[in-house]
C-alpha cells in the first residue's frame, strides 16, 4: 500500500479498520519528505522528529481510549504565514526569518483540538505577495509536475506538498487567487471559502477586507472535511460570521442535474490559452451530459476587478507591513543612529523587491493628491464587481471559469516583469473582490502533461453548491485516477 | 502616467524604505507600468455607486472594554532584539 497517495478521508477507513497505525502514516509522510523535499522544496521548516514523537503520543491515548475523534493522529502541512505557537512563521520572509509566535491562530488551535500532526511549515511567496512562489527569501519551490515550472502562488508550497504527497493535505491562503491558482498548476483542489466563513486571527495579515484561508486537498471529499474543521465564528476576528455550523460532506450529493451554471464568456477570451478552453468547454460538456443547465452570460468585470485589487490590496498591505519595524519581530539592522534609522534600515534590507513595489504601490495610492483617483474609485468598482456578480446569482447557481490563464510557467519566465505576473491572477481576484467562495479542481492536462484548473465560484455561504458541482465532476471525470505528477525536468 | 525621481524618493520615505540609486528607475518603471494598468478603474461606469471597504456588509462590533493578561512573557519576548528587564529596547527617542 502506497499510504502518501490515500486521500485522507482514504487514511481514516484505514485506521478505523486497523490496517495502518497514526505512527505508520506519519513514519511514511516523514520518510516521503526526506525522499522528495530536496527537490520539490516545499517547506521551510520541517517537523520530522516533533512529529514522529506527536504520533507516538496520540496512539498511545487513541490506545487507552484518552482521544476519541476521527482526525486524531491525521497529518496537515501549514502554509508559514499562519502563526504556530512555538514553531517558526516566517511568512517567507527575511523580516521573519526567526519569528516564534507566541499563539496560535484560531485555526491552528482548530486543528490542534482534533490531535492532528503538523509535519511543518510550507513555503510561499513573501507575505502572500506573489502568483509563483519565486518571493519567497528561503527557496523557489518546483512544481512537482515539473520540476523546471513554478507551483503557482502565493500557497505554492501547500499545493506542491499535497500535489507530491508529502502532506495529505494543507492550509493555505488566498487574497486573490493564492489558493486556487497553486491548486490548478498542481493539479490539486483548493478552496477559498466565502470571506468570513473562517478565522483569519493569527494570519499574517496581507489585505485584511480580501484574506481567508482555505483547505487544499487531493479531492473534493477532503476539501469539504478540512471546512468543516476550520470554519466557524470567532469573536478574536471581527469579519467573521455568525452562522449555523454546517456538515460539508453532506452536501456532496453528485447530482448537478438542473443546476444552473453560468459561463462567462469574457473569461475565456483573449490571453486565455486555447488548450485550457478546449479542456474547459470539455468539462462544460461534462456538466450538460450530467443534467447542468448550463449558459454563456456576460459578466465584463475583469480588468476592472484586476485593476481594484491591486490597487486595494496594496493600499492594506502598506498599512498592514508598517508594523516591521525593526522592534518587535527580530530582525534589526545592525547599525542605526537613531529610531527613524532602525525603521527604514530594516524595512529596506529586510523585504524582499515585489514586497517593497507593493508597499510602494499601496503607499502611492493612498498618498494625498492620488487617493480619489485611486482608491476611492477602485472601492466604488468594488460595490461595482459586487452589483455585477449578485446579478448573475439572481439566475444562476454556480459560475464556471479557467482557474488561471495558463498551466505553471516555467521558473523564472514572469519574475522580471511585475505586471505581466499580476495580469495572470485575472480570472481569481474578482472572487476576492466581492467575498464570494471559489474552488479550482483539475480538469485535465495540456498537451505537456501540465494540469488544467476550473474555477467554480458560488454565492456568498453557499460552499455546499460549489462543493457538490465539484465532486458530481470529481466522480464523472476521475482526475486523480489517469494523472499523477511525474517529477519531470530539474537538476537530477 | 509619468513618475518623477522626487516623487519615487517621497512615497518610499512615506513608507520607510530607502531606495538604492540603482533601484530608482526600475521601481519607477514598474510602478508606472502598473499605475497605467490600473488607471482603467477611471472609466469604469461606477457614476453614483457608494465605495466598498469591506467584503461584508460594514456593522460596528462591540465587545466589553475587559482587560484580558496574556501571561506567556517569555514567548512574547523571544521576538525582541536586547530585550531587558522583561522589555522591549528602543533607542532614545527624545
Amino acid at each position: 500500500m502506497n499510504i502518501t497517495d490515500l486521500t485522507v478521508h482514504e487514511l481514516q477507513e484505514k485506521l478505523k479498520n486497523k490496517e495502518l497505525t497514526i505512527t505508520d502514516i506519519t513514519r511514511a509522510y516523514t520518510d516521503r519528505i526526506k525522499e522528495k523535499d530536496p527537490e520539490v522544496q516545499a517547506f521551510v521548516t520541517i517537523l520530522t522528529d516533533e512529529a514522529l514523537k506527536q504520533a507516538q503520543e496520540v496512539q498511545a491515548k487513541v490506545e487507552s481510549g484518552e482521544i476519541t475523534g476521527e482526525f486524531a493522529g491525521i497529518p496537515i502541512g501549514i502554509k508559514d504565514n499562519l502563526c504556530t505557537k512555538g514553531i517558526k512563521t516566517t511568512c517567507a520572509s527575511k523580516m521573519l526569518e526567526n519569528f516564534v509566535s507566541p499563539y496560535d491562530a484560531t485555526v491552528i488551535e482548530k486543528l490542534n483540538k482534533e490531535n492532528m500532526i503538523d509535519l511543518g511549515k510550507l513555503n510561499m511567496d513573501e507575505f502572500a505577495m506573489g502568483g509563483s512562489t519565486e518571493t519567497s527569501y528561503f527557496a523557489k519551490t518546483k512544481n512537482p509536475w515539473n520540476l523546471n515550472r513554478v507551483p503557482g502562488g502565493s500557497s505554492g508550497g501547500s499545493a506542491a506538498a499535497v500535489a507530491a504527497n508529502m502532506v495529505p493535505w494543507a492550509l493555505g491562503s488566498d487574497t486573490g487567487g493564492s489558493i486556487r491558482q497553486p491548486s490548478s498548476f498542481c493539479g490539486v483542489v483548493g478552496l477559498k471559502p466565502t470571506y468570513g466563513l473562517v478565522s483569519r486571527y493569527g494570519l499574517v495579515a496581507f489585505a485584511s477586507s480580501l484574506d481567508q484561508i482555505g483547505p487544499i486537498t487531493k479531492d473534493v471529499t477532503d476539501s469539504a472535511m478540512l471546512l468543516n474543521l476550520i470554519a466557524g465564528y470567532d469573536e478574536k476576528d471581527t469579519t467573521s460570521v455568525n452562522l449555523e455550523k454546517k456538515d460539508y460532506t453532506r452536501a456532496l450529493k453528485n447530482d448537478v442535474k438542473g443546476l444552473k451554471i453560468a459561463v462567462p464568456k469574457e473569461f475565456f477570451g483573449e490571453g486565455i490559452n486555447e488548450e485550457v478552453k478546449s479542456k474547459l468547454y470539455e468539462a462544460i460538456e461534462k456538466y450538460k451530459e450530467l443534467g447542468a443547465e448550463v449558459k454563456e452570460i456576460s459578466l465584463d468585470i475583469a480588468q476592472y476587478a484586476l485593476a481594484t485589487y491591486y490597487i486595494i490590496a496594496c493600499a492594506e498591505a502598506s498599512s498592514n507591513l508598517g508594523r516591521f519595524d525593526g522592534i518587535r519581530y527580530t530582525y534589526r539592522t545592525p547599525e542605526f543612529k537613531d529610531l527613524k534609522e532602525i525603521y527604514k534600515k530594516t524595512r529596506s534590507e529586510a523585504f524582499g523587491p515585489e514586497v517593497k513595489r507593493r508597499i510602494i504601490l499601496g503607499t502611492y495610492v493612498l498618498s494625498s493628491g492620488y487617493y480619489d483617483a485611486y482608491y476611492k474609485k477602485a472601492q466604488q468598482v468594488r460595490t461595482l464587481v459586487t452589483n455585477e456578480f449578485n446579478k448573475v446569482f439572481e439566475k444562476y447557481d454556480v459560475i464556471l471559469t479557467p482557474t488561471s490563464p495558463t498551466v505553471a510557467f516555467g521558473i523564472g519566465e514572469k519574475s522580471n516583469n511585475p505586471l505581466e505576473m499580476y495580469l495572470a491572477d485575472i480570472c481569481t481576484v474578482s472572487v476576492n473582490i466581492a467575498g464570494l467562495p471559489g474552488i479550482s479542481i483539475p480538469c485535465g492536462v495540456d498537451s505537456e502533461g501540465m494540469p488544467i484548473g476550473m474555477q467554480l465560484i458560488g454565492n456568498k455561504f453557499c460552499e455546499e453548491t460549489i462543493l457538490n458541482v465539484a465532486y458530481t465532476y470529481e466522480q464523472a471525470t476521475k482526475f486523480r485516477e489517469n494523472y499523477r505528477p511525474e517529477f519531470k525536468g530539474g537538476v537530477k | 502616467m509619468k513618475v518623477s525621481k522626487e516623487e519615487i524618493l517621497h512615497i518610499a520615505n512615506l513608507a520607510h524604505l530607502n531606495l538604492k540609486e540603482e533601484e530608482i528607475d526600475t521601481y519607477i518603471l514598474h510602478l508606472q507600468d502598473i499605475l497605467n494598468f490600473a488607471n482603467i478603474v477611471n472609466n469604469a461606469p461606477v457614476e453614483n455607486l457608494d465605495i466598498t471597504i469591506g467584503a461584508n456588509e460594514a456593522k460596528n462590533v462591540f465587545r466589553k472594554d475587559e482587560i484580558k493578561i496574556f501571561e506567556d512573557n517569555e514567548a512574547l519576548l523571544q521576538n525582541a532584539i536586547n530585550p531587558e528587564q522583561n522589555m522591549f529596547k528602543i533607542p532614545k527617542v527624545l
